[in-house]
This record gives structure tokens, sequence and C-alpha cells, in this order.
């Protein structure tokens, strides 16, 4: 007696493809879901927001009067949180990658450090806006400043920063380290002149992305108690200031249906600066990839 | 040209610089910039324990974890953290039920059946769907899906756990497709090629060798997942309602553990108040979520290494 | 450190005393032509709880190749490693014994290593220049020792390149990225870079075993040239390489210094059974 029959197996066989064609539709169809989803939210968005992007809309204020509201002071409150949030993120998240690559022990401390950099990757940014609240805005007696609000930043985009300079660190060749050890350079030397120039594409991307994360990052900034309605910009970092999402967000709670499209307008303005980030990013990595 | 001797200018620039100084300082600078992380998660330990104790002080604990109703702003306040964590698990579940299957689907197709012109195509459009803020997001649940599901259910709330349940779904879809992905590209070719050697389907070689050989991996990227999920903010303040309650329905206003810390502290919430100090309770209540939620994950990501 | 002290040292070796024989009666002869320009004391080397290198004693002679043979594993790649204390990259090496360049001590805390890597360059098994030009790449070693006036650097690349006998192929295109370069150039550029700094010594480790037979040949010719202005240290498996360049072979075996002498007695009248076996292609 024969043990398969392979009449059956190639009768079965058909229904099995079958049944593959189908599920790998399906697949496809999952896949497209997010394409959808991203092509309604922005074609619902502009066809809301378009008619309001106007130059009095770059240039007013903020107002309760739709006609009058504007986003000068949102765009220049992001500018200045951005541009404060950049240099000491890029500081410590730099800076830390490059003691874990570079010069750390092998041992259960920096095991730990390690461990502590992935949870607080976890941590959701709530809950660094409640740091913030405490331990800059009240303890340090920053206020509702730019200060208080890039230092909370900072530290919610730190393990972004940290975890692709990492890699982008490790990926430069052992080889070369030597060679540039072999020549009698010192390890800082290997570093400024080999290593990070070799990286630094790798940082670069990493660095925008997280800061594209943060450029639209709202809830920090809510409950470190950022104003909404702000009729001047900042003029140090001590100032207070007011934001890009966090306008968004005080608009998108009002009833008034002219300012559902004034919202509108102002997630249009957003994303176009993280789609700007974002292609930069893109571009950087593109460009210099998979060059060891 | 003059011969430059390069041997005795090298031996003349030895010593005379500060070389010796930078290569010492470098490494303790760092560690003290690397120390900046541990401080971080130290400062957020101390900050919700001591704000929460402080809480405890004025309200019992035991009110906080067996009453079922929160009421924060009423004049006999409430204080059943189950109502905001009911509103939590609400929101994630029904995120969860939607995105785990479509994230799952998108990564097999991406990992398994698409072409590399396909691929290059799809993963930017994640990308950038990870990369969205989620304030825009909470715009679209409200003015967009909202609207919708009330268009086919008219007994749904304007405020509902549906619409920003879905879209924290549509959120997190990008990373459990890229995270799954991963995983399954990690599972070595040999063990795919076994299966289409015997004559199995490709959907055949997916669901019995794929998928079981990449099950740590996935695991983790669903349970970081939920972890994002939980700890979402924006989508379910502005869709999601006010009305902290502990029902199962899904289809009235409800209230996220996050969505009460954005709504104090957007209002005017009197530092030294009870309702100040909820705050903290319900964020430690919320890290405490979060964080397990992370040692599972990288618990389950060691372990999708060790057999890699 | 005198030869008397060497003798004594060496004679206390009681486990290979044909090799110890041998290698004293030619330092002898070294004493009398050169100087040695390096010498491994009693040497020994740990990873961890693995003894990798055991008592080494080796003298190596100025303005010659000197060559390492033995089968993988032998030690051969760490002990050249150790001359420049290149091996102490890795966290879990712990050594004794000395090593002496030139009179002094490579451990001896009044120099730095850096100073010691100046003055000994390395070639490595692999070539590894730098993601940067061809001109950067060999402009590296003296600007990171602080020279930065543009035509000693454009002297430097030139003579550096001239003498890596590379200078041809490349002197058009001194800024393309070095990447861009076939593997045996990159190998030669990795040289030129090496001789930019004018070390005293070179240390090379396997370099041409990567290299298809062309480069290989290209860059033992190369050796040949520069033997007459440095000494030359070369760890190699391809036994036949060590017969064609060398003046010198020692042949390692388990950590070990089997035997070191004039190439020619290693490879016709090799006095321990273990060489003459391995030179012979029976094991390794």
């Amino acid at each position: 007696m024969e043990l398969i029959n392979k009449e059956q197996v190639s009768k079965k066989l058909s229904g099995r493809l079958m049944v593959n064609k189908v599920m790998k539709f399906i697949f496809l169809l999952c896949t497209l879901v997010g394409l959808v989803v991203l092509a309604t939210l922005l074609i619902d968005t502009i066809l809301d927001g378009w008619r309001y992007l106007t130059v009095d809309f770059f240039t007013n204020f903020s107002s309760s009067r739709p006609d009058n509201a504007g986003i000068r002071g949102a765009i220049i409150g992001t500018l200045w949180l951005m541009a404060t949030t950049a240099p000491i993120a890029i500081i410590l998240s730099v800076g830390t990658a490059l003691y874990l690559e570079e010069y750390a022990p092998k041992n259960k401390l920096v095991d730990f450090v390690k461990i502590n950099i992935s949870n607080l990757a976890g941590v959701p940014s709530v809950v660094f806006g409640l740091l913030g609240l405490t331990l800059f805005v009240r303890m340090a007696g920053l206020g509702n400043s730019v200060l208080a609000a890039a230092l909370t930043m900072s530290l919610m985009i730190l393990p972004v920063i940290v975890v692709a300079s990492q890699e982008a660190i490790r990926s430069v060749p052992g080889s070369i380290r030597e060679a540039s050890i072999g020549m009698g350079a010192t390890k800082w030397q290997t570093i400024t002149r080999i290593i990070l120039p070799a990286s630094i594409p790798g940082i670069i991307t990493g660095i925008i992305l997280a800061l594209s994360r943060a450029i639209g990052e709202t809830a920090p900034l809510v409950i470190i108690g950022i104003p909404t309605i702000l009729l001047f910009t900042p003029t140090g970092v001590l100032d207070t200031f007011s934001a890009l999402p966090m306008q968004i967000f005080s608009w998108v709670k009002l009833p008034n249906p002219e300012f559902q499209s004034i919202t509108a307008a102002a997630i249009l303005v957003l994303l176009f600066i993280l789609f700007l980030m974002n292609s930069v990013a893109i571009y950087i990595r593109n460009k210099y990839s998979k060059r060891f | 040209m003059s011969e430059y001797n390069i041997r005795e200018m090298i031996d003349k620039k030895k010593g005379k610089s500060g070389n010796a100084a930078i290569e010492k300082a470098v490494p303790i600078i760092l560690l003290i910039i690397t120390l900046v992380s541990v401080l971080t998660t130290i400062g957020i330990l101390v900050t919700l324990l001591t704000e929460t104790v402080m809480f405890f002080t004025r309200v019992s604990p035991i009110e906080f974890l067996t009453s079922t109703e929160w009421s924060a702003f009423s004049s006999d306040p409430q204080w059943g953290i189950f109502a905001l964590i009911m509103g939590t698990l609400k929101i994630t579940a029904i995120a969860i039920v939607f995105a785990v299957p479509v994230g799952l689907g998108a990564a097999i197709y991406l990992s398994e059946y698409a072409s590399d012109r396909i691929r290059r195509l799809v993963k930017p459009v994640l990308e950038i769907l990870a990369g969205i803020p989620t304030v825009v997001y909470g715009f679209f649940a409200l003015t967009f899906v909202t609207p919708l599901i009330r268009g086919i259910w008219p007994e749904v709330n304007l405020f509902n756990a549906i619409s920003p349940g879905l879209v924290v779904g549509v959120m997190i879809i990008p990373m459990i497709a890229s995270l799954s992905e991963d995983a399954m590209s990690a599972v070595p070719n040999s063990m795919r090629e076994g299966a289409l050697g015997l004559g199995s389907t490709r959907l055949e070689m997916v669901l019995k060798v794929v998928l079981p050989a990449a099950v740590s991996g996935i695991m983790a990227s669903i349970v970081l997942a939920v972890s994002r999920a939980i700890g979402e903010t924006m989508i379910v303040s502005i869709a999601a309602g006010s009305t902290p309650n502990g029902s199962l329905n899904l289809m009235e206003s409800l209230q996220t553990m996050t969505g009460f810390i954005v709504q104090v502290a957007s209002g005017d919430a009197t530092y030294g108040t009870d309702t100040y100090f909820s705050l903290y309770a319900v964020g430690m209540t919320l890290f405490v979520f979060t964080l397990l939620m992370n040692i599972i994950a990288q618990w389950f990501s060691r372990k999708f290494r060790e057999e890699y | 450190m005198t030869l008397a002290k060497v003798k004594e040292e060496t004679d206390m070796n009681t486990v290979y005393d044909t090799a110890v024989d041998s290698r004293t009666q030619e330092m002898n002869s070294i004493k009398q032509t050169s100087n040695a320009i390096f010498q491994a004391k009693d040497f020994n080397l740990w990873y961890g709880n693995n003894h990798a290198l055991q008592d080494i004693n080796l003298d190596f002679n100025e303005n010659e190749i000197s060559a390492i043979i033995g089968p993988s594993g032998c030690g051969k790649s760490t002990f050249i490693k150790s001359l420049n204390r290149m091996v102490e990259l890795v966290p879990i090496v712990r050594t004794e014994g000395d090593i002496v360049y030139r009179d002094q001590s490579i451990f001896d805390k009044s120099s730095t290593v850096e100073n010691l890597r100046t003055k000994v360059g390395m070639v490595f098994q692999k070539p590894n220049p730098f993601p940067k030009s061809i001109y950067d790449n060999v402009a590296y070693g003296a600007r990171v020792h602080g020279i930065r006036n543009k035509k000693v650097l454009d002297q430097v690349v030139e003579k550096s390149l001239k003498g890596a006998a590379i200078w041809e192929e490349v002197k058009d295109r001194l800024n393309d990225n070095a990447y861009g370069l076939s593997g045996g150039q990159q190998q030669r550029i990795c040289i030129a870079r090496a001789l930019a700094i004018e070390p005293d010594v070179i240390l090379m480790d396997e370099p041409t075993s990567a290299l298809d037979p062309i480069s290989t040949t290209k860059v033992e010719d190369l050796m040949h040239e520069l033997k007459k202005d440095y000494s030359i240290i070369i760890v190699t498996h391809n036994m036949q390489q060590a017969a064609r360049i060398s003046d010198r072979t020692a042949f390692f075996y388990q950590g070990y210094v089997v035997e070191y002498d004039k190439t020619n007695v290693i490879f016709d009248k090799p006095k321990d059974q273990r060489t003459e076996d391995y030179v012979s292609g029976r094991f390794g």
C-alpha cells in the first residue's frame, strides 16, 4: 500500500494554492491600510484647511476670533523650542553613545545604564511632562519657559538619539579604529577624526528623527503649562512661549466649526515641517548607507 | 622642493600638546553625561513617589485601589483609579484588536511576499505614519473617524472609545509591522527553503515555519505596542471625552489615565490640592503599567535574540 | 640589558634547549653585526585564563625582514600585536616579562604607548583604509601628530605613495575616496599611510592574506624595497611567502617559539622535528 496517494495530493494542491493566493491578497490589504489612512488623513486635512493658509495666518497671533487667528507665536515658539532642545539633546545623547560604545567597561553598572536607557524609551511622554513640571518648572524655578520645555524634551528624546548614535558608531569597523590607534593616534583623536566623521550620517539621521518627534509632541507641553494664547514671542530661553502642537490642541477643543478649518491649516503647517525634516533624514540615510 | 624631516617634526611636537589631559578628562566628562539618563530615571521615580505619597496622606490608598468611581472635580470627589484604568484598557483593547492583525498581515506581506520595490515604497509610508504627531491623529479621530462611525451607528456618542481606539490602533500599526518584519527577516532562509522544498505553499511556510520561529520577536513588538497605546495621550484627550467610568460600554464618553493628567494640567490645578497630587498618583500607576509592559517586551526580545 | 643576562635567562629555559642553543649562538653573531631593534624577554601573555604566549624570547634585527610562521591559533598574531601594544585593546589581556624596543622597555611608563606606535607602524590583515580621500588617508598620521603645513603634508603624501609603489597609479586622483581602489591598491595605500610618519619598524600582520596573487607579488616586491630603510616583522600563514621574502623566520606553535633561525636554515635544515613537519606541510 502506498503511504502517499499522489492523486489526492495534487487534488488538494490546487486548493492550497488558492488559499495562498487569497491570503496573499489579504496581507496586501493589511499593508495598504497604512497607505489609505495616510492618504485619507492628508486629503481630509488639506480639504479642510487649505483656504486658511494665507499670509495673515502666518503673521497673526492666536485669537479667539477665527478671522484673526494665526500661528505666528506658535511657529516662532516652536523654532525657539527646537533651537534650544537640539544642542542639549545632542550633547547628552551623543556623549552617552560615545561613552557606551567607546569607553564603557563591561560591567553590571554599564549593563544597567543600557537597560535603563531602553526603559526610558518606553516611558510615556506625560510622565516626562510630570518630571519636567516638578523638576524644571517648580524646583529649578524655570516656570513655563522655553528652557524648561527644552530640557524636558531633551530627556524625552535622549533614548532615540542614543540608540541611533550607538548603531552608527558600532557600524564603523574595528579595523579602521585599529589603523588609527596603530599610527599612534590617541583614543580621542581616533574618535574625533575617524569614528565621528564616519558615523555622522547615522547620528544626524537619528537627531532629525528625534527632533521631528519632539516638534509634534504635545503632552509634555500641556503638563508643563505652556500657554496657548500668547500675544508676544520669546526673546530669550527664560521667556514663556507657545508652540505649534499646543496651538493645535487648544483650537481642536473649540466648538466653532471655523476653528476646525483653522486647526487643519495649522496641522498642514506642522506636517509640512515634519515632511521636510523626514525628507532630509531619509536623504542622508540613503546617500551614506552601506559604506563599509 | 626642500626635504622636510617628518620624524623630527613629529618628535618635536610630542609632549608639548595637552593631549594627555584631554585623554584623561574625556572619559570622565562622557561618564557624567551618561549618568544623566540614570538621573532621569531616578528623577522620574522620586518625583512620582514623593508626590504620590503626598496624595496618599490625603486620600486613602484603599479608596484609590478599590473604589470604582473617579470624580476629581465634584464637590464630593471620588478617587477610584479603576475608572481611569478601565478607560485606558478599553482604548488599548480596541487598538490592539485592530492593529495586531493588520500590522502582522503587513509584516508578513513585506517580509515574505513583497518585491524589493514594493518594500522600498511601503516602508517610508509606515515611517511617515509613525512620525505623525498624536495631536494630529486626535484631530483626525474627532473630525473624521467619529463622524464616520456616527454615520453608521447614530447611537454612538460624540466622545466614545471606538474612534480614538481605532486611531490609536493606526498609530501603533507601523510599530507592530516593522518590528515584526524585522523578527521574521531574522529567521534564516534555510528554514524557508526547507519548507518550500517539501512542497509547502508560501502561506503554509509562513504559518508553520516563519511565524513559530519569529514568535518571541513578534510578541515583543505587540507588547511594546500595548505599552505605547497605554501611554498614548493626545488622541484620547481629544476624542475620548472626559468622563471617567468603569463601564464596558464603548459608545459613551470615557477618560483614560493620560486623559485625566492632561485635563488637570490644562486647567489650573492649584499646587497643593488633592487634585494636583492626584496627577502623580495617576502618573505613577501609568508608569507602573508601561514599565511592566516594557520589561515583558525586553524579556521576549532577549529570548528572540538568544534564539538567533 | 647585557648579553650575559639574556644568555642566563635563556639558559634557564630547558624545555626547548635546542631552539635556545641555536638562538643564543645566533644572538652572538647578531650582536657583532647589528643591533637588535626588538627583544622579547620571557614574554608571557594571557587572554583571561588562556595562556596564549609562553616564555617568548626573540630578537629581531635592524633592516631585515623577520617572518613569523605557524598554524592558526599559535599566537603569532597576538605576538606581533604585542610589539606595538595593540593587543592591549582586548580588555582581558595580561602580560608578564618584557619586550625591549631599542634598549627601552615598551612598557616603560616614561614613554607613552602612542609614542611607541609612531615609531612602530603596522599594516593589517585586511586592507583598512579610512573612509576618506587617498590624500587624507596618507596624511592622517602626520596630521594626528600635529603637522598642519600644507607643503609638508603634500611632500609626505607624495613621498609615502612613491615609497609604497602606488604613486603612479593614484597621483591623478588623490582626492578620490580610497574605497574606490582595488584591494591590492588599498593595501599599498595602507602601507603608504604607515610609511608617512617614517616609522622605524613596520609590523605586518598577514598583509597579503586578503589579496589576489598579482597584488601579493606587488606587496612582496615592495617589502624588498622597504627593507633598505625599515626593519620589517611579518606574520604570515603562507610558508612560501616567508621563504621568499624573509631573512629570518620564527616558528610558533601552541604559544611557544619552537625554532628561530635564518630563513634558509628553518626551511632546509630545521633542528626541531615539529618545524620540519610544519614547513614540509605535514600539518598546519
